[in-house]
C-alpha cells in the first residue's frame, strides 16, 4: 500500500525554514542553468533570424564569411541576370550586392567595439522583409547618410539621429534607426553600397543577396551558379549561413551552462541530502510505526523520494520564477566567428523552463535517494526504542 | 574535555553531514573563485602595457591598413625614439578551425621594443639572418611538437596560398599578458612574397617619456588627419583595454553567477548548521548545567560553523588557485591568456567565509546561549 502524498506535504510544512532553504538553493541552481541557456538561445535565435529561408547569399568561392569574401561588379551583374531571382513589384530582380566592413566605434561605457557596416542596395529593403525604420528615415541614395540598428544605437556614441559618424575619411549623418525582429542586423550600421564602396575596399562587393523566385529550388540555383564558368562563387541559403556563424559561441555557452550548473548542483544535492537525512532521523519513530503497521519498505522509500521530489519541485518552480525576469534583457557580445559585435536578448523559452524543472527534480531525487533508502531499511525495534 | 575537543566531537557526530557541507562550501568557492577570475584576468590584461609604448592604428578600424611611408614621419615626432610595424597574417596550420596568433613584425625593432619577450641570443641572430624564419612561443612549439630548424607551412587567409617558414627561434614571455603561443615572422618576407603590396596593420612607437603620450597621440593623429588612412594613436595599455570591451558583459554575467553560487551555498550551510544545533538542544542544557557559560556555549556553535566554512573555502579557493596556475586550458587561453585567480579574489573569499560563519552560526549560537537550562533539557527530539 502506498503512503499518501499528503503525509509528505504536511511533513514539509512542519519545517518551513529548512524546506525553504533547500528549495531556494535548488532554485538558484535552476535559475543559473536557465539563465545561461537563455543566453545561448537568444544568441542563436538572433543569428538564425538574420537570414531568411527564401534568400540566397552568394560569396566568393571558398569564403566562409562575408569579411573575407569579394565579388566584383562584373560578377554581381552576371548574378542579377539569373532567372531564379524573384522580381519585385516593379518587375526588377530583388537582388542586393553588399559591402561588409567592420568599424571600431567608441562605446558609451568606454572602449571600442567591432560593429558591422553594411553597404546595401536600395532593393535590400525589399529583399529583407523584416527590416523597417523605427525612427527617422531611410538614407537617401547618393547622400553621405547612414541608418543604425536599434540595438546598438544606445550602446555607442554618436549614433543618435542627428549625430554624425566619422569613418572612411568622411562624415556620415545618422538619419534613422531600424529594427529587424531582433535579428543580427539590428547590431549593424547600414548605408548605401555605392557610397561605402569607394571609401573602403575599392571596386568590390563582399556578397550578393537575392530573393529566390517562387518555385525555384536552392539546389538548382547552387548547381547552376557554381558551375557557371564566368563567375567563381559559392551559393548558400542565407538563414543557414547566419545560423552556422552562431555555432562556436552558442556551443561554448551551452557547454559552460552545463559545466557551471553541474558543479553548482553538487552543492544543491548535498543540501537536499542533509535536509532529507535530518528529516528521516527526526522521524525515525514515525517511520517505525508505519513499518509496523504494515507499510512496505518499498512504500517508505517511495514516500521519502516523493518528499524530496516535492521540495525540489518547489525549488524548480522558484528557479524558473527567478530566471523569468531576464527574458528579453538585452546584452551584447562579440561573435568570434565573424569578429563582430552582436546585440541580442535573453530568451527564456517554455522548453528551457521545463528543462529547469526536470533538472531540479533530478537533483532532488538524487539527493533524496540515500536518506529514503535509510528510512526504508530502518530497524523497527531500534527506532521505536 | 576542552572546548576545542567539544567542537571536534560535534563535527564528528555526523561525519557525513560535516563532510557534505564542507564539500559543498568547497565546490561553491571553487566556482566563485573561477568565475571571478574571468573579470580579474581581463582587468590585469587591460593593464598590460609599458608606459613607453604606444600603438598607432587606422582611425576607422584595425582591419584597414596604414601606409609604410608613415614610418619616416612618425620617427620625426618629438619624443618618439623608435618605430616598429606589424601586420596580422591570420594563417592556419593543418586545420583551418584551429586558431593561433600569427603576424609579421619588423624583427630588430620589435625585439628591441619588447624586452619582455625573451629569445636566446644565438637563436635571435639565426632568426634575424633568415628572411623566411619565424620565432615561435614555447607553448605553441610544445602544442605542435615543433623543433627549432623545422619547416612549417601556414595557409594564408588574408594572404592566400601556402607559406613556408623555418622556425629559427623560440621565445618565452616574462609577462603573462603576452602569451607564449604566438607565431611571428619577418614583415620583409610578407612584403616580398606579396610583390611589395604589404601594408602595415599597425605601428608601435617607442617613446622617451610616458607622460608625453597624450601630446604624441594628438600630434600623430594630426599629421595624418587628412590622408587616405587617418590614424588613431593610443598607449599600449589603452589599446589592450579597448579589446577587452569585446567581451561585453561577460564580467557582469560571471559575477552574477558567482553571487548566486555563494548565496545558494549560504543556504545549504545555514540549513545544515541549524539542523545540527537543533538536535543538540538537550546537550546545550547539560553543558550549561555543569557550568559552561552562555558565551562559551554560543562560541562552540559558532566555532563549528566557522571550521566548516573556513575549511571549505580553503579547499575550494586553494584548488582553483592551484589548478588555474598550473593547467592551461587552450579554450580559455585563446581568449583570455594568463587566466588565474587574483590575490584580491582570495581576500574576498576569506570575507565570504567569515560571512558564512556568522550567518550560518549566529542563529544557532544565539539560540544556544540564550536558552535556559530547564527549557533545553525539557526539549523532546
Amino acid at each position: 500500500m502506498k503512503i499518501p502524498l499528503i503525509y509528505n506535504v504536511r511533513s514539509i510544512m512542519q519545517r518551513p525554514a529548512s524546506t525553504v532553504m533547500t528549495a531556494v538553493s535548488i532554485g538558484l541552481v535552476v535559475a543559473v542553468f536557465v539563465a545561461m541557456l537563455a543566453l545561448a538561445t537568444g544568441f542563436r535565435a538572433a543569428l538564425a533570424k538574420t537570414g531568411s529561408p527564401d534568400n540566397v547569399i552568394v560569396l566568393r568561392q571558398g569564403a566562409n564569411d562575408e569579411l573575407s569574401s569579394g565579388i566584383s561588379r562584373e560578377t554581381a551583374r552576371i548574378i542579377a541576370t539569373f532567372p531564379h531571382i524573384a522580381a519585385g513589384e516593379d518587375g526588377l530582380p530583388l537582388v542586393s550586392p553588399e559591402i561588409y566592413v567592420l568599424l571600431n566605434p567608441d562605446r558609451k561605457t568606454g572602449g571600442i567595439g567591432n560593429v558591422v557596416a553594411r553597404g546595401v542596395d536600395d532593393r535590400a529593403f525589399g529583399v529583407r522583409k523584416g527590416v523597417r525604420i523605427v525612427a527617422g528615415r531611410k538614407f537617401n541614395s547618393g547622400a553621405s547618410e547612414v541608418i543604425i540598428g536599434q540595438r546598438i544605437a544606445e550602446r555607442f556614441v554618436n549614433m543618435d539621429i542627428g549625430d554624425s559618424l566619422e569613418f572612411g575619411g568622411r562624415k556620415w549623418a545618422v538619419v534613422g534607426h531600424f529594427a529587424s525582429d531582433g535579428s543580427g542586423f539590428e547590431s549593424e550600421v547600414w548605408g548605401e553600397n555605392e557610397q561605402f564602396m569607394p571609401v573602403f575596399r575599392g571596386q568590390v562587393y563582399q556578397s550578393v543577396i537575392f530573393r529566390l523566385a517562387p518555385g525555384a529550388a536552392l539546389d538548382e540555383v547552387k548547381r547552376v551558379m557554381e558551375s557557371d564558368p564566368r563567375i567563381q562563387v559559392s551559393v548558400r541559403d542565407e538563414q543557414d549561413f547566419y545560423t552556422s556563424q552562431s555555432g562556436i559561441l552558442s556551443t561554448t555557452l551551452t557547454i559552460m551552462a552545463v559545466f557551471i550548473s553541474t558543479i553548482m548542483s553538487v552543492g544543491a544535492i548535498f543540501g537536499a541530502i542533509n535536509t532529507m537525512y535530518a528529516a528521516v532521523a527526526s522521524r525515525s519513530p514515525e517511520i517505525a510505526v508505519m513499518l509496523t503497521l504494515g507499510f512496505r519498505p518499498r512504500s517508505v522509500l517511495a514516500s521519502f523520494l516523493a518528499e524530496a521530489g516535492v521540495i525540489s519541485l518547489i525549488g524548480g518552480v522558484l528557479g524558473c520564477l527567478f530566471a523569468l525576469p531576464i527574458n528579453g534583457l538585452a546584452t551584447s557580445t562579440t561573435n568570434w566567428q565573424s569578429f563582430s559585435e552582436v546585440a541580442f536578448a535573453f530568451r527564456v523559452t517554455p522548453g528551457l523552463l521545463v528543462a529547469g524543472v526536470v533538472f531540479a527534480v533530478v537533483m532532488g531525487l538524487v539527493g533524496g535517494f540515500f536518506p529514503a533508502w535509510r528510512a526504508a531499511r530502518l530497524q523497527v525495534v531500534q527506532a521505536l526504542r | 574535555m576542552t572546548r576545542g575537543r567539544l567542537v571536534w566531537a560535534n563535527l564528528m557526530r555526523h561525519k557525513w553531514r560535516t563532510l557534505l557541507t564542507t564539500a559543498s562550501v568547497a565546490v561553491a568557492m571553487f566556482l566563485f573563485a573561477t568565475l571571478r577570475s574571468f573579470g580579474t584576468t581581463l582587468d590585469s590584461l587591460s593593464q598590460f602595457g609599458a608606459a613607453n609604448r604606444m600603438v598607432v592604428r587606422h582611425a576607422t578600424a584595425i582591419v584597414f591598413p596604414l601606409q609604410m611611408s608613415y614610418v619616416q614621419r612618425l620617427a620625426t615626432v618629438e619624443g618618439v625614439k623608435g618605430v616598429s610595424w606589424a601586420n596580422w597574417f591570420g594563417g592556419w596550420y593543418q586545420d583551418p578551425k584551429v586558431f593561433f596568433a600569427n603576424f609579421a613584425v619588423d624583427g630588430p625593432s620589435f625585439l628591441a621594443l619588447y624586452p619582455e619577450i625573451v629569445v636566446p641570443e644565438e637563436q635571435k641572430q639565426e632568426w634575424l639572418r633568415d628572411r623566411a624564419g619565424a620565432v615561435v612561443g614555447v607553448d605553441l612549439m610544445e602544442k605542435y611538437g615543433w623543433r627549432v630548424g623545422q619547416n612549417v607551412v601556414l595557409n594564408g587567409t588574408i594572404f592566400p596560398g601556402e607559406w613556408q617558414f623555418t622556425i629559427r627561434a623560440t621565445y618565452t614571455s616574462k609577462t603573462r599578458a603576452f602569451d607564449q603561443r604566438s607565431f611571428m615572422f619577418h614583415y620583409a618576407y610578407l612584403d616580398e612574397r606579396t610583390n611589395h603590396q604589404a601594408q602595415p596593420g599597425w605601428f608601435y612607437l617607442d617613446i622617451a617619456n610616458g607622460d608625453d603620450a597624450p601630446r604624441i597621440a594628438a600630434t600623430v593623429d594630426g599629421l595624418f588627419k587628412n590622408s587616405n588612412a587617418p590614424t588613431k594613436t593610443m598607449t599600449e595599455q589603452a589599446f589592450q583595454a579597448s579589446w577587452m570591451g569585446m567581451f561585453g558583459n561577460v564580467r557582469t554575467l560571471m559575477n552574477a553567477i558567482g553571487l548566486a553560487v555563494v548565496f545558494a551555498i549560504l543556504l545549504v550551510t545555514g540549513n545544515a548548521m541549524m539542523m545540527s544545533a537543533r538536535e543538540r538542544t538537550r546537550e546545550v542544557g547539560t553543558l550549561k548545567a555543569i557550568g559552561f557559560s552562555d558565551g562559551t556555549v554560543g562560541l562552540i556553535e559558532l566555532a563549528e560553523a566557522g571550521s566548516v566554512a573556513l575549511t571549505g573555502t580553503l579547499l575550494g579557493v586553494g584548488a582553483a588557485t592551484l589548478l588555474w596556475k598550473n593547467i592551461r586550458v587552450a579554450a580559455i587561453e585563446q581568449f583570455i591568456p594568463g587566466f588565474q585567480v587574483a590575490a584580491n579574489t582570495m581576500w574576498i573569499s576569506a570575507a565570504i567565509a567569515l560571512t558564512l560563519t556568522l550567518v550560518s552560526g549566529l542563529v544557532p549560537a544565539l539560540r544556544a546561549s540564550r536558552m535556559s537550562v530547564v527549557a533545553a533539557l525539557r526539549t523532546v527530539e
